[in-house]
């Protein structure tokens, strides 16, 4: 359980990207999870939504797409996602894998609202 | 709308305190080590075994991190090796800020060996480098079995398996080989060490392949 921290660091994130006076302006933060980072996206949302209620960002949620695990075999080089996290090859049942992406925790992108539908 | 683009990963700040972490252990010749497992797989147990064996050719020190109490430090300083404790107040796993903070209070002169025993958890100190050369997993026997493939993330991301409680099989339900095809399965590079920290089976060879690390280290 430590999604607590993980939310904490996106919100610092976001402070270092918007200008102070716009912070009240957020509304979207777009976060890529990859399902071998150790987050359970629910949980981060529940504690971000907890870190920011009764404060200037309060209008701001998380936007968190949730990204495959996509391994490609050393072997035979077929690319595959992985179901259930099994670690071998789904074409010639190698394990002799590189994880090509599934550990991914990033802020990607922040959306503001215009001056004009602030007050939304 | 307007939309800020950012592309930053949010433990970038972790990561680059681990960098510097990394670094002074390069400098430094100091070969770390993070230790992570379920708690009461037996990572101090582990410690303990392996300053009775290497404690004569070698400096080790150690840094302990617990959610309460500093009960592991207190067992690890009854071996006279300098050890820190951190204490988490609840937090479930280590940070590389909270490992530069112990470093600043360890006397690092001349130490080959540094062990980092992470809070006892399988999931949460996946994520967290804090700058070691190796992540070393610990995962006993009485846990059964199946637990590389439950929890993948911490297998996938140590580089050597410490299969600890060996001594306990003829009376739990974990069949060796199959845990060991479930760990090789995530992470086909894992080292595997088969120990028993109650009767000393496996420290040896465990201890043989610190000593060739830390050669290499140097």
């Amino acid at each position: 359980m430590h999604e607590l921290g993980i939310a904490q660091n996106i919100l610092e994130i976001v402070q270092q990207a918007v200008p102070k006076e716009q912070t009240a302006a957020v509304r979207s933060i777009r976060i890529r999870v990859g399902p071998l980072s150790g987050v359970v996206p629910d949980s981060l949302e529940f504690c971000f939504q907890a870190m920011v209620n009764e404060t200037e960002m309060q209008n701001a949620s998380l936007a968190i797409e949730q990204l495959p695990a996509i391994l490609t075999c050393k072997k035979c080089s077929y690319r595959f996602q992985t179901k259930d996290l099994e670690f071998f090859c789904q074409s010639c049942g190698s394990s002799d894998l590189e994880l090509v992406s599934g550990k991914e925790l990033e802020v990607v992108e922040i959306e503001l609202a215009e001056e004009s539908d602030q007050s939304l | 709308m307007s939309v800020i683009t950012i592309e930053r990963k949010v433990l970038e700040k972790n990561d680059q305190v681990a960098s510097r972490n990394r670094q002074l252990f390069r400098d430094q010749g100091i070969f770390a080590l993070n230790l992570v497992s379920s708690p009461g797989a037996g990572k101090t147990s582990l410690l303990e075994r392996s300053f009775q064996e290497l404690q004569s050719s070698m400096k080790i020190a150690v840094i302990e991190g617990d959610v309460q109490t500093d009960l592991d430090a207190q067992r690890v300083a009854r071996y006279g090796v300098p050890v820190i404790q951190i204490v988490t107040m609840g937090g479930c796993h280590l940070e590389a800020g909270l490992v530069e903070d112990a470093l600043g209070k360890l006397n690092l002169n001349g130490v080959d060996l540094l062990f980092i025993e992470n809070v006892g958890n399988l999931v949460c100190p996946a994520g967290y480098d804090l700058g070691e050369a190796v992540k070393v997993v610990i995962l006993s026997t009485t846990e059964g079995d199946d637990k590389p493939l439950k929890y993948p993330a911490m297998f996938l991301n140590s580089s050597v398996l410490i299969v600890n409680k060996v001594d306990l099989m003829p009376y739990v339900n974990c069949d060796l080989n199959v845990l060991k095809g479930n760990a090789l399965r995530v992470n086909p590079n894992l080292k595997i060490f088969e120990t028993s920290c109650f009767t000393g089976a496996g420290i040896s060879e465990w201890c043989e392949w610190l000593r060739r690390k830390d050669a290499s280290a140097k």
